[in-house]
């Protein structure tokens, strides 16, 4: 028989790289931007939407089909009609788990003389484990968990799994010596765990070839139960039929040696099982093997082992997950305060029913502050996008509407700016709230440490602005002193001679600081004060310039040794909740760097009932 | 007998040593212990880490005005759009730019051919520009394509904004006019900021500052809007010098005018547009509503920064008392806060 043009695990692994390649070409697009290498029309969601567990898993636990996700269509007709076609030729998680095997093998061939050995323990990894049945077990509690309305399968899709690694751990390391992707650093809280689910399942491949994959992987499972009635697939050729065409088996097993799916082509095929990696095609020395429309000689056998009793089990499980999670308390009123979502995010049950953690939101959050939770949303919703004002590089962006657009799955609906902001047709409704910012007097500059501040006033981007200020005016800690001499000068200014003014703290020539007689009762509080334009301090005596001469009639009577006092000009913020959006600005850019003195919680954001405050 | 390269270790029934095992031996072992001593010999610190990490502060950012306007009074030109104009359009800031620059000579009287200029914009917020939070585009395009003609080797515009800065340059659409001028963007990548010491300054102490962004540039340009601003009192040219400034910079708001002060020398521009067209009046400076902006259609240049804000003052309304900041940046040298003392030419585009 001729040698084909192409063979067909060169095909394989063309398409295999095609496809890593596009998801890390996808990846690295989703920044904002107009260039062609940024978010400019790129169908970025385009790999993960061909999840057809993420199809099925919200079909279940919404009972829609949502528009985008179309794309799975395709992969299970494929698959149906062809066997897991994805897995073997698509799926990027599935190539890197083979490269990563196979170069550890590679590795360990290498050593002279080892090359027997090393193929008589690649048969032994490669032998059908019953544990390959983990998988559907595993399949089969998410989907039952998603009929509930808790989706959880984004865990451990594949797609999902390598969006959310690349994109929140390894592209920002691997840009922070070029800073081509993100100008400035990026943060993702515990990004140190995601990269150690992501190492531990390309690490697994040193235990067994395509480990994820045959254990573990849900969308396999899917991928293994939808090829049950696949008219084409792998198989042995029978001996009477073929004798002319092909060789004699000999059972020389070198087809179960490379098998990548442990699926057993030597015997009774696994068919569930095959990744379609056509391995065992290549290997057959006879070729003997080949991918027909009947069935192998040696047998088949589908979905092998997964008992009735363990699915039975699997299934009860994950629908007892359901009124588990709500049993924490955490979906009601009892939820973390810092649990805030991308704007336009569902109420948290429908939230949970939709989002698959593929970290889309966060890579593309041109301020980073959208976060991977760990705590903040409960274990049922680790790993869900949630708003941390403390990391990234501003607040949420009032003009930018940037995460609904990626979100895959629409648990953060695609917003326009005029919904965002309550504009045009949303007039009524007004603008999207994700939290309310609440002062903490204990904290804030002004308020706890009469130092004037007033950042998070500036910044509030609401119009009119929803932090406001009322201003006081506060004699300072250790701010009395004696008057001794007077001088009226130039323009108007007069100078004053001081003693016993302890040494200050602040600078009192800032303009923030007045002076006036003690124990002069005011009728407003400006009377009598007189602004301190400059100040010079020594032990035996202090001189205050202030802006005009004072004012012998608003208690000034300037004799030597009466008492005079500094007062600070405070404009104390204060939050209008009614007109506060919860953008996080505030929070972000106050100078308390560590627990900020104003901080954004859910309260009165638009999404749901529990976080209604003001009514 | 010992087998050579491999020595077995079982001491009790271990071959004998031989002499040229022995040597090795103790080679290698010697080998171990002097590289040990020797790098405690080399790196020895008998006085243990000091409090604070040593840095090398630059001092400021530098001086870009015009030497021969050094310690004279600054020059100022004050263009006014045609009155009989609709006030609901805007004026054109490029042509009201040209004008100011023709009475002041001409900006080949600022810029060399040879030159390489920095904008330095406020691209504070991602809004876009019809909000007037930001510096316009038009005036960035129009002060960039002068500069190239001038004969500018490169026209370079910066800012480090509040919000992200990607998204700042591109919706304030200050990104696109600058390259469709034909200038580039910097953005404030992190690698761009060195510590920096103002001379006798209190405040900006080893604070990093965005001083890659300076590195080459013989000019620098300051092009700010007129902004109201709760704090501060204005937010304009001085103010605009904050975006100069990385860390968590927003400690200095404690003293907003002592920082502001500071700002005005930490790197004196070669020239300041004022933008007046439209002048946000409140809940500054953010903005945020057509409503807290007026039309003034007044656009002024000067060398003076503490000049053109005393100027941008009286649009807002507001009294010199208002913003100590511009007496203490007068105290600090930087300009005057008597604009008329620099007899400013008024110009009119309607005569």
């Amino acid at each position: 028989m001729a040698a084909p043009l192409v063979r067909i695990v060169n095909a394989r692994r063309a398409s295999q790289v095609f496809f890593l390649l596009l998801t890390l070409w996808l990846c690295a697009v989703s920044t904002l931007g107009g260039e062609f290498w940024r978010l400019s029309g790129w169908p970025v969601n385009f790999v993960l939407s061909l999840s057809p567990l993420t199809a099925l898993g919200t079909l279940l636990s919404t009972h829609t089909w949502y528009a985008p996700l179309l794309w799975a269509v395709p992969v299970i007709v494929l698959t149906a009609f062809l066997g897991r076609v994805f897995c073997g030729f698509a799926c990027p998680l599935g190539a890197l788990n083979q490269a990563v095997g196979w170069l550890a093998r590679r590795a360990a061939a290498a050593i002279p003389g080892a090359k027997g050995q090393a193929l008589r323990e690649r048969l032994a990894d490669n032998r059908h484990s019953p544990w390959q049945a983990a998988k559907y077990y595993i399949l089969a509690f998410l989907l039952a968990a998603a009929c509930f309305g808790s989706l959880q399968s984004g865990l451990l899709d594949p797609l999902p799994l390598l969006f959310r690694s690349v994109n929140l751990t390894l592209a920002p390391v691997a840009d922070a010596g070029f800073q081509v992707l993100f100008s400035k650093p990026r943060h993702y809280a515990s990004a140190w765990l995601l990269f150690a689910v992501f190492a531990a399942v390309l690490g697994l491949n040193l235990l067994r070839p395509r480990f994820f994959c045959r254990y573990v992987c849900p969308l396999g499972a899917l991928f293994g139960a939808l090829n049950r009635f696949a008219p084409w697939r792998v198989g042995k050729r029978d001996d009477a039929q073929y004798d002319r065409a092909h060789g004699d088996c000999g059972n020389c097993t070198l087809c179960d040696t490379y098998c990548e799916g442990a699926c057993q082509p030597s015997g009774v095929i696994k068919t569930s099982e095959c990744l379609m990696c056509m391995n065992c095609l290549d290997a057959c020395p006879q070729n003997r093997v080949t991918f027909c429309g009947a069935a192998s000689a040696g047998g088949e056998e589908h979905l092998p082992e997964p008992s009735r009793r363990g699915f039975m089990f699997s299934l009860a499980a994950g629908a007892l997950s359901d009124p588990m999670w709500p049993l924490g308390g955490l979906a009601d009123t009892g939820k973390n305060p810092l649990l805030i979502r991308p704007p336009g995010s569902l109420d948290e049950a429908r939230f949970l029913s939709r989002c698959i953690r593929c970290g889309q939101c966060m890579r593309v959050c041109p301020t980073n502050v959208i976060q991977p939770a760990l705590g903040e949303a409960g274990l049922e919703g680790l790993w869900t996008p949630v708003l941390n004002f403390r990391l990234g590089t501003s607040g949420c962006q009032v003009q930018c509407v940037a995460c609904g657009h990626v979100c895959p799955t629409a648990a953060i609906r695609p917003l326009d700016l005029a919904e965002k902001l309550g504009r045009g047709p949303y007039a009524a409704r007004g603008p999207l709230r994700l939290g309310t910012a609440f002062v903490d007097r204990s904290r804030c500059l002004p308020w706890a440490f009469e130092r004037p501040c007033l950042v998070c006033q500036e910044l509030c981007p609401v119009s009119p602005k929803s932090i406001h200020t009322r201003t006081t005016y506060e004699p300072i800690r250790f701010g009395q002193a004696q008057f001794v001499l007077a001088q009226f000068a130039e323009k108007g200014a007069a100078r004053l001679s001081l003693s016993g003014l302890a040494k200050p703290t602040a600078n009192l020539g800032s303009g923030d600081y007045s002076l006036r007689p003690a124990g002069h009762a005011m009728a407003t509080p400006e009377e009598g004060l007189r602004r301190i334009n400059a100040c010079t301090w020594a032990e035996s005596g202090q001189t205050l310039t202030l802006d005009a001469p004072p004012d012998p009639r608003k208690g000034w009577k300037l004799q030597p040794g009466d008492t005079v006092e500094i007062l600070v000009r405070l404009q104390k913020p204060y939050v209008d909740a009614a007109r506060c959006i919860g953008c996080g600005v505030c929070e972000h850019e106050c100078p308390i760097a560590g627990q900020r003195g104003i901080r954004v919680s859910y309260e009165n954001e638009s999404r749901s009932g529990p976080g209604r405050m003001l009514v | 007998m010992s087998t050579p390269g491999h020595s077995d270790h079982t001491a009790r029934t271990g071959p004998e040593l031989t002499r040229r095992d022995f040597m090795k031996r103790a080679a290698g072992a010697a080998a171990i212990a002097l590289a040990g001593g020797g790098l405690a010999t080399a790196l020895l610190d008998t006085h243990g880490p000091k409090a604070q990490a040593e840095t090398a502060a630059a001092k400021g950012l530098g001086d870009f005005s015009i030497e021969a306007l050094r310690g004279k009074p600054g020059r100022m030109a004050i263009v006014r759009a045609d009155v009989r104009a609709d006030m609901n359009k805007e004026p054109d800031r490029a042509a009201m730019l040209l004008r100011a620059l023709t009475a002041l000579g001409g900006l080949e009287s600022f810029i060399k051919p040879g030159d390489r200029v920095l904008l330095k914009v406020n691209a504070a917020f991602a809004t876009s520009p019809t909000l007037g939070a930001t510096t316009h585009p038009d005036l960035v395009g129009a002060m960039a394509a002068l500069c190239l003609k001038a004969g500018a080797a490169q026209v370079s515009v910066t800012d480090n904004p509040i919000h992200s800065p990607e998204s700042c340059f591109a919706l304030t659409g200050i990104g696109d006019a600058a390259r469709k001028a034909g200038a580039r963007i910097i953005l404030p990548r992190e690698d761009l900021f060195k510590p920096v010491s103002v001379p006798e300054g209190r405040l900006i102490r080893d604070w990093p500052a965005l001083s890659g962004a300076l590195t080459g540039v013989t000019k620098l340009v300051n092009l700010a809007p007129v902004k109201d601003h709760h704090r501060a009192g204005a937010s304009m040219c001085l103010k605009n010098m904050y975006g100069f400034l990385g860390g968590r910079r927003n400690v200095f708001h404690q003293d907003i005018n002592g920082i502001i002060a500071e700002l005005s020398v930490l790197a004196r521009p070669t020239l300041c547009v004022l933008d007046g067209v439209t002048v946000m009046m409140s809940n500054g400076p953010t903005g945020g509503s057509l409503s807290d902006l007026k039309a003034a259609h007044v656009l002024a240049v000067s060398t003076d920064p503490v000049a053109a804000d005393a100027f941008g003052l009286e649009l807002l309304g507001r009294a010199l008392s208002e913003t100590p900041y511009l007496a203490l940046a007068e105290g600090a040298g930087a300009g005057s806060a008597d604009y008329k003392s620099l007899d400013p030419q008024f110009l009119d585009m309607g005569a």
